[in-house]
């Protein structure tokens, strides 16, 4: 399992993003699927970055990101502020201009994205689980 | 991530080049601010050398696509959006916010 371990900064989201795609690409994903991978783990790492690691010093989280079977399953682990994804507002895709929300687009994405989104909270901090089956 | 500004008669080019994300995307949207602070509410967004985008970015648009619509004053069209970016913008509900166009020179003439 290749575990590695980032700064809470957005300056990382490219490493982040090649660490993801390199893994997809040699696990034989077609580069519509990476560019989706990519794109999810960001909008995760993001949303750790913002959030959960928000006015806490130094923060890090580990990140995985393994091929088995027929699945890549990433994963985000934090030890920062819990949330509830429940509580989070569906952004209205077909609001108007004017009426449309932009808060909880990151989550939204990375359900469309990636076949399964599973967030747990353990006493030692937050898992955040993604699965992208190949094609 | 690079902006690079064209001035054109009726309105102004942002040639966006490299990807755009939580750590870039503070200077996309200086740029586009740049632009409406000037009074420039008529924007192309040059999409040609855009190799990815991510939610930040797609705030940027939709914050800049408010602003210059207000009052009728102007409009943001999109051009050349690569097809993974434009899949994503697909599925974040953002295609109907914007006219595309397949040529940035297109665009500029759609002013």
């Amino acid at each position: 399992m290749t575990a590695l371990t980032f700064p809470a900064k957005f300056d990382y989201l490219d490493e982040i993003r090649d660490f993801v795609g390199d893994q997809a690409r040699a696990s034989g994903f077609n580069e519509r699927d990476i560019y989706s991978i990519q794109l999810a783990a960001d909008e995760a790492a993001t949303n750790i970055i913002e959030h959960a690691c928000d006015g806490i010093p130094e923060a890090s989280f580990e990140l995985t990101c393994d091929f088995k079977k027929d699945r890549l399953v990433i994963t985000f682990f934090d030890h920062g502020k819990s949330f509830d994804p429940s509580k989070v507002a569906q952004p209205d895709i077909k609001a108007d201009l004017s009426d449309r929300k932009i808060g909880g687009l990151g989550i939204f994405l990375m359900r469309k994205l990636m076949d399964e989104v599973r967030y747990e909270i353990t006493p030692s901090g937050n898992l955040l689980t993604l699965v992208k089956r190949k094609g | 991530m690079e902006v690079t500004i064209k001035e054109f008669k009726h309105c102004n080019m942002v040639s966006v080049t490299g990807r755009v994300d939580s750590a870039t995307a503070p200077q996309f949207t200086q740029a586009l601010d740049d632009q409406m602070d000037k009074g420039v509410f008529k924007l192309v967004v040059d999409m040609s050398a855009l190799e990815y985008m991510s939610s930040a970015g797609f705030r940027a648009l939709l914050a800049a696509q408010r602003n210059c619509k207000r009052y009728n004053r102007g409009e943001v069209f999109l051009a050349k959006v690569p097809d993974r970016i434009r899949e994503a913008l697909e599925l974040a509900g953002f295609t109907e916010l914007f006219k595309t166009f397949a040529d940035p020179l297109e665009a500029v003439g759609n002013f």
